[in-house]
């Protein structure tokens, strides 16, 4: 409801003297904060999140169309498969505060219980009016059975149990493969594509416009969701379980609700999955996609809606843009990243100008002396084309045979870092300028070659520092301790 | 931190009792079916295997018991040390062709990989956790998950990701035949060795000002800090120690089984932390119990059933104790406090 809206009240002659009853310095505060923020971002505020939502599904159904290159429907496709995996993990991460990390093992159910009931493996071909229901439900009913110990495990026992029920399922799919069931490390392949009521989908820009209603029919769901009185049972449960309990909150229940509700969204995911891949392998469902769950979850910020949204983009994007095939696409998104955060971090702007100028200046200086020492430590080919390129050679020190040089430099740079981090103003801007050469260095000799692992380091980096930095993620709401 | 083996009155000690009792029946059966000297060899393995879990499980609960954190990367430490062991064992060459004495050696070996991965510990809990310790549950946990995935990853790029050779029987290549039963020198050591740490920390931890200190801090951080603890330090100590068994295990596991690889600290970790549950969670005589039971339990599953299904035995043993005695066999009921 828009401010003006409200009847003014008039203010008490000394209400500025003394504090208002039940009103403590913070939220005595939020008139304050609220002015602070910009005109711009309180326009953005007002915009109800179904516009939102309008908005993102308009552009994402003609985006494809107008940036006519490449896997744009698989990239999207793979885009609002991690949105939905978030979404579910959200529900029980998110909204509940159950550490899940067994997650996957629903996606995994999902997309091998559609592999077994439409393929060839056992002969079975059933449509997907008929599998998805089966399926959700059954994957709810495992969430239930993993659930059931979640009533009696505190926070850190129910991780580990989880972790492990992840591990068994890739076990249980790959080496036990009881009876033939699973097809082993060969997976099941030639899965059936989905297929509702005669109508097939064949191409992978139908699974893209399919995902595309599933995610806005679950993101709906998930809303509304949110907003009830399960959503906010939820919460509170999250915040403290001992005060939920006592106010009267059938906790068990709602902690297993929230298990079934994720697994739910997991194991629909799953399907679209297994039936666009048209094949299932154990290999789809280890940790590393875990790892990329949560750090689309985390980056979003946990208990977002939208967050998990942009969380997915971003994450997708940078995973596609992290491949052997374009490195130069790769080394722009490095940078780019690295300046961002450096201007999201270094503060003021002087400061942050002495760091970037002076990272210029030094890596020249350097190259520079470098060249003149040793030509042979220079002269190595910088991997690929474009404009940086040109500007790298001359910049960064690229040896024609790099050996351990670039891996005892990783090993540096990573206690460079941590070092940086302890210091503070100046001193840190100043240990920065090396610092920053050396993570060119060790991108250009050593990470722009190993894409694959690069990414993960990156995540696995990521997950810390956002825990460390800004718990919260991008657009969480950082939580106010209560004492 | 006594064994309680309270009488059947509940329903949880009651299935404990007819679980432990089916399972010894089991071993019972198997053992005459498939004759003694085969159930000699699984246990020898199965204490091998318990030794090195047992280590893990020590570092994982001495985290757990401070700091009420669980530890996702100390697996990863432990892949690190045996990395470490095999780095020593690559500058100064295997025998016969190495510069040194086999016993230097290996001792050097240990040394590397007990202060290494000590340091490596230290460095975790001072930038991955210490920034965490006053912010929610959670956030330590997926940090840890971060740690854990940075170091695995860390190592892939750094050494690739083929498996690296221990030399086979470094220490001795012999053993000692025990009526049908054969046990190499190298089990015996690690073994002893295991056997010696834990006695050596056991030790330290009821005798020393820093183990009182530890004990301290476990039990009351704030209580413990008002007294004149240096909590911080305390708690790197500990980081310090546990992550220095587990490097210790790392080269054990190399020594033994000769083959390291990068992933080996995910699964080794998960064993390590169900051991740690099973002994009940903070207690370190249940740490070196539960693992001994985890590795006896592996390679019975291994020897009677199959290795495929080992991982998932385990899995129901963690279940079936988390249900059954959630404290553990050495952990005290937990009261939650308001």
């Amino acid at each position: 409801m828009p401010s003006d809206e409200l009847p003014s009240v008039p203010a008490p002659p000394d209400a500025v003297d003394r504090p208002r009853i039940g009103v403590d310095q913070w939220v005595a505060d939020v008139e304050g904060r609220e002015d602070e923020r910009s005109q711009l971002r309180r326009g953005f505020e007002r915009v109800p999140s179904a516009g939102w939502l309008a908005v993102f599904v308009a552009v994402a159904s003609v985006l494809p169309f107008l940036l006519n290159q490449g896997d744009l429907f698989r990239y999207g496709l793979f885009t609002l498969l991690y949105a939905l995996l978030a979404l579910g993990l959200n529900v029980t991460v998110g909204f509940a505060g159950l550490l899940d990390l067994g997650f996957i093992a629903f996606y995994g159910f999902g997309a091998y219980f559609y592999a077994i009931l439409a393929s060839g493996h056992f002969g079975i071909h059933w449509q997907a009016e008929l599998a998805i229901p089966v399926i959700v439900v059954g994957a709810a009913l495992l969430g239930l059975i993993l659930g059931l110990p979640s009533r009696r495990l505190l926070g850190d026992y129910l991780a580990i149990v989880t972790l492990f029920f992840g591990q068994a399922f890739v076990v249980f799919v790959n080496a036990a493969n009881p009876k033939g069931l699973s097809g082993g490390a060969n997976g099941i392949a030639d899965v059936d594509p989905i297929n509702f009521f005669g109508y097939e989908l064949t191409t992978t820009k139908d699974y893209y416009y399919f995902s595309l209603i599933v995610f806005v029919l679950v993101l709906g769901t998930l809303y509304f969701l949110s907003r009830s009185r399960t959503g906010r049972a939820w919460r509170a449960l999250r915040e403290d379980p001992l005060a939920a309990e006592l106010m009267g909150m059938p906790v068990n229940r709602l902690k297993i609700m929230a298990f079934m509700f994720g697994a739910g969204i997991a194991g629909l995911t799953g399907t679209i999955f297994a039936a666009n891949q048209t094949g299932v392998f154990p290999g789809d469902f280890d940790v590393s996609l875990l790892i990329t769950i949560y750090a689309v979850m985390i980056l979003g910020g946990v208990g977002s809606l939208t967050g998990m949204v942009i969380g997915a983009i971003v994450i997708n994007v940078s995973f596609e843009i992290l491949t052997p095939a374009t490195p130069d696409h790769a080394r722009w998104l490095f940078y780019a990243t690295v300046v961002i955060a450096l201007a999201a971090r270094v503060r003021p702007w002087q400061r942050l100008l002495l760091v970037l100028g002076g990272t210029a200046v030094f890596g020249f200086v350097v190259h520079a002396a470098v060249q003149a020492l040793s030509p042979s430590a220079t002269d190595g080919t910088v991997v690929s084309g474009g404009f940086l390129t040109d500007v790298i050679r001359g910049w960064a020190i690229v040896p024609k045979h790099p050996g351990d040089a670039a891996k005892y430099a990783y090993v540096g740079l990573v206690v460079a870092i941590l070092l940086v981090t302890r210091l503070r103003g100046w001193w840190r801007a100043l240990a920065l300028i090396p610092t920053l050469y050396l993570v060119a260095f060790v991108w250009e000799n050593l990470l722009i070659d190993q894409p694959a692992v690069t990414r993960f380091i990156l995540f696995g980096a990521l997950l810390i520092a956002l825990m460390t930095a800004r718990p919260q993620g991008l657009l969480g709401t950082s939580r106010v301790e209560i004492v | 931190m006594r064994l309680r083996l309270h009488p059947p009155r509940s329903v949880g000690n009651v299935l404990f009792y007819v679980g432990v009792a089916v399972a010894l029946g089991l071993l019972l059966r198997e053992g005459f079916r498939l004759g003694w000297p085969l159930f000699g060899q699984l246990v020898v393995n199965g204490l091998t295997l318990g030794s090195v879990y047992a280590l893990i499980a020590l570092g994982y609960t001495m985290v757990y018991g401070i700091l009420k954190l669980l530890n996702f990367a100390h697996g990863d430490v432990y892949m690190v040390g045996a990395f470490i062991g095999f780095g020593v064992l690559n500058v100064f060459g295997a025998p016969p062709n190495s510069s040194l004495p086999v016993w230097l050696l290996v001792s050097l070996m240990f040394l590397a990989a007990m202060i290494g991965c000590g340091g490596l510990g230290v460095a975790i809990e001072r930038f991955a956790y210490r920034p965490l310790r006053e912010a929610p549950r959670i956030a330590p946990l997926i940090s840890a998950l971060g740690v854990s995935f940075f170091l695995q990853n860390s190592v892939l790029l750094l050494l690739g990701s083929q498996f690296r050779q221990y030399p086979f029987g470094l220490i001795n290549p012999g053993g000692v035949q025990l009526g049908t039963v054969f046990i190499s020198a190298t089990r015996i050591f690690v073994i002893a060795g295991a056997a010696v740490l834990m006695v050596v920390l056991t030790i330290f931890v009821k005798r020393s000002r820093l183990g009182k200190a530890m004990r301290a801090t476990s039990f009351d951080r704030e209580a413990a800090m008002m007294m004149g603890i240096d909590a911080d330090r305390v708690i790197a100590a500990t980081f310090f120690i546990g992550s220095a068994l587990a490097g210790a295990a790392g080269v054990m596991f190399g020594l033994v089984f000769t083959q390291v690889f990068h992933f080996m600290g995910f699964v080794a970790g998960l064993k390590g932390f169900t051991a740690a549950v099973i002994g009940g969670i903070g207690s370190i005589p249940g740490a070196m119990v539960g693992g001994l039971l985890i590795g006896l339990g592996e390679a019975f599953a291994t020897g009677y059933v199959s290795s495929t299904y080992q991982d998932l035995i385990v899995f129901c043993i963690l279940i079936f104790v988390i249900l059954v005695r959630p404290s553990g066999l050495f952990g005290t009921p937990a009261i939650q406090k308001v």
